[in-house]
């Protein structure tokens, strides 16, 4: 077996399990956030059972508008405090916690081998770290608050084999944006997504996460990387569990319904046009480009390793007039980090606005919406018409190197020639 | 459960939930409020046309992005009684089973169906009658278990029955 069905036959009491088949796995733990998790509550209520089914392995993380924009929203957290309290439930409340998917792995609820749902579609995130992730709805979510239970499909697999070294100012999210343009945005509809060869085990835990988020993307359940020792050194402080990174590994002799072979070595910096994530063109060929608005963060790219990239090339300089820049960690635990190495200073110093770890413009709830006409240039996953603000506004994804550099610019620059 | 009729209203190939029901108006909870909005992102007269009740016809991946229940929940307030897909988004499909909206499978569909032809879909069967072209095509058939979520109207209330069977 692979490791997605490995872990899918550990969840549902099997020995074996084949694609195709309807499995009643057990959930090991399930995150909502306070866009999902409100509808979540209201759906556990009509239920009729009075607690969770394990209060330990739900956590509620506050993310997508906080802090609250609106009364709305601060109605919404206040329904959610009110409940984790009730029930006993960890909620990461604002400066707590961040982007969901930053803080399940930083705060020790993704280990290898274990099954984790979210009522977020980027939940596919953790497998970076050799679990089985996947986005379910609210509604699901709270069948699975009262039973710790949900019905899968034991997915297919296509394997990624990506070979070859990341050329300088190239990085885990080209590699990801060029995968989705070539296979489709329903490349992998249904289908587990795993990710091997020797570039991904020499890529950091960061760059596995950029990865593995945008396996939905292109349509997939769950994208996995196995893990190594680069996962134990990651987990290691923050899992409380036992976990082993040897026995959540594919079989060599694992079956796959294609292999796509993968070579980075001559790869340049990818950028998905509007207004779909597979629209990928290489930086050079995607013309001139002029951005109003530059966005590093999110939780494809909001984590340290993508901030010290983005400090690298704007140290020193000035966010060009006109442009507003915005840089925002996936987690408190990143900006902390980011002021101990000086990023702050950088960003700040070079005219960039740094806010706290929030969803922000990702999604166009609040913090940096798009007017009709304008352009962003974005590490975020999705460009889809009206994601970030107005519909006629325009998204272009990126790696946060491509994004540094059209800060300082003004239009879509490839880092590579900021330097000559 | 029966068949469901009605218009068809079509559209494209991946139709994401951002436009079903963009990302500002996820604070709103009442899904008679989200069903005004149901659609924004590509027609605003939506609501209008499917207040008769409409079944809307899309074409690959429909329902793609998010995991937002708020989006198949805006399209059945506004009064979709029926999804048709030559595929869906996984976590879309499941979502719109969980909510009682029923979504099939169904190859070809887009190409046999025009915007404005009246529909009759029987469910049980996952065959969808095109009543203006006189045609019959046949989607994917439901499993048992999940035309028990729909006829229960919903996962919510067919795990009440059940908890409560217990
Ligand atoms: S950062 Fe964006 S993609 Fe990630 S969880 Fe938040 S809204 Fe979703």
């Amino acid at each position: 077996m692979n490791i997605s069905e490995k872990i899918l036959a550990k969840a549902s009491g099997k020995t074996v399990v084949h694609p195709g088949e309807i499995v009643d796995a057990n959930v090991d733990c399930i995150m909502v956030h306070d866009l999902t998790g409100p509808l979540a509550i209201e759906a556990f209520k009509r239920i009729g059972v009075s607690q969770v089914w394990n209060n330990k392995e739900v956590v509620i993380i506050l993310d997508h508008q906080i802090p609250a924009e609106s009364v709305k929203m601060a109605e919404l957290h206040k329904m959610l405090r009110k409940f984790a309290k009730e029930q006993a439930i960890r909620l990461y409340d604002v400066g707590e916690g961040g982007i969901c998917h930053q803080v399940m792995p930083e705060k020790g609820y993704v280990s290898p081998g274990k099954l984790i749902v979210g009522a977020d579609s980027h939940t596919c995130t953790y497998g970076a770290f050799g679990a089985f992730a996947t986005g379910i709805g609210s509604t699901e979510a709270a069948a699975v608050f009262a039973t710790g239970k949900l019905w899968m499909k034991v997915p297919e697999t296509i394997r990624f084999n990506v070979e070859g070294k990341f050329p300088k100012y190239v990085t885990p999210k080209d590699l990801v944006l060029s995968i989705i343009g070539k296979v489709g945005v329903d490349g992998a509809i249904y289908k587990s997504v795993e990710f091997t060869g020797q570039t991904m085990r020499d890529m950091s835990i960061a760059g596995r996460m950029t990865v593995c988020n945008m396996a939905v993307e292109m349509g997939a359940k769950n994208g996995v990387v196995e893990p190594d020792e680069a996962t134990r050194k990651f987990l290691t402080g923050r899992v409380a569990n036992k976990f082993s990174i040897e026995e959540w590994r594919s079989d060599a002799e694992a079956k796959y319904e294609k292999t796509i072979e993968v070579n980075i070595a001559e790869l340049e910096p990818q950028v998905a046009c509007p207004s779909s994530v597979d629209n990928v063109k290489p930086i050079s060929e995607v013309g001139e480009v002029e951005v109003n608005q530059a966005f590093v963060g999110s939780c494809t790219n909001g984590r340290i390793e993508d901030l010290q990239v983005a400090a690298q090339i704007m140290k020193g300089k000035k966010v060009k007039s006109g442009v507003r820049c915005l840089v925002i960690p996936a987690s408190q635990e990143v900006y902390a980090q980011a002021l101990k190495e000086g990023l702050v200073e950088v960003f700040t110093e070079a005219g960039a606005l740094m806010c706290g770890a929030t969803c922000g413009p990702c999604l166009g709830g609040h913090i940096g919406l798009l007017a009709s006409g304008e352009t962003c240039i974005s590490t975020s996953n999705r460009n889809f018409i009206g994601r970030m603000g107005s519909p006629e506004a325009s998204v272009y994804l990126a790696s946060p190197a491509v994004v540094a550099a059209s800060a300082l610019t003004g239009k879509l620059t490839d880092p590579r020639k900021l330097e000559v | 459960m029966k068949a469901v009729n009605g218009k068809a209203v079509k559209f494209g190939n991946n139709i994401d939930t951002d436009v079903i029901l963009p990302g500002k108006w996820l604070s709103l909870i009442d899904p008679k409020e989200l069903a005004k909005h149901a659609m924004e992102g590509l027609d605003s007269e939506f609501p209008q046309k499917a207040a008769e009740g409409v079944i809307v016809v899309g074409a690959k991946n429909f329902g793609c992005g998010s995991s937002r229940e708020q989006a198949p929940l805006a399209l059945k307030y506004a009064g979709v009684q029926c999804v048709l897909a030559e595929s869906f988004a996984r976590i879309f499909y499941r979502n719109s089973i969980n909510i009682g909206l029923p979504v099939i499978e169904c190859k070809g569909i887009s190409n046999a169906v025009s915007d404005g032809d009246e529909l009759s879909v029987d469910l049980e069967a996952g065959k969808i009658e095109n009543v203006t072209k006189k045609q019959t095509l046949q989607g994917t058939k439901l499993p048992p278990f999940i035309m028990e979520i729909l006829s229960d109207g919903g996962l919510i209330e067919n795990l009440r029955k059940k908890m409560n069977k217990k």
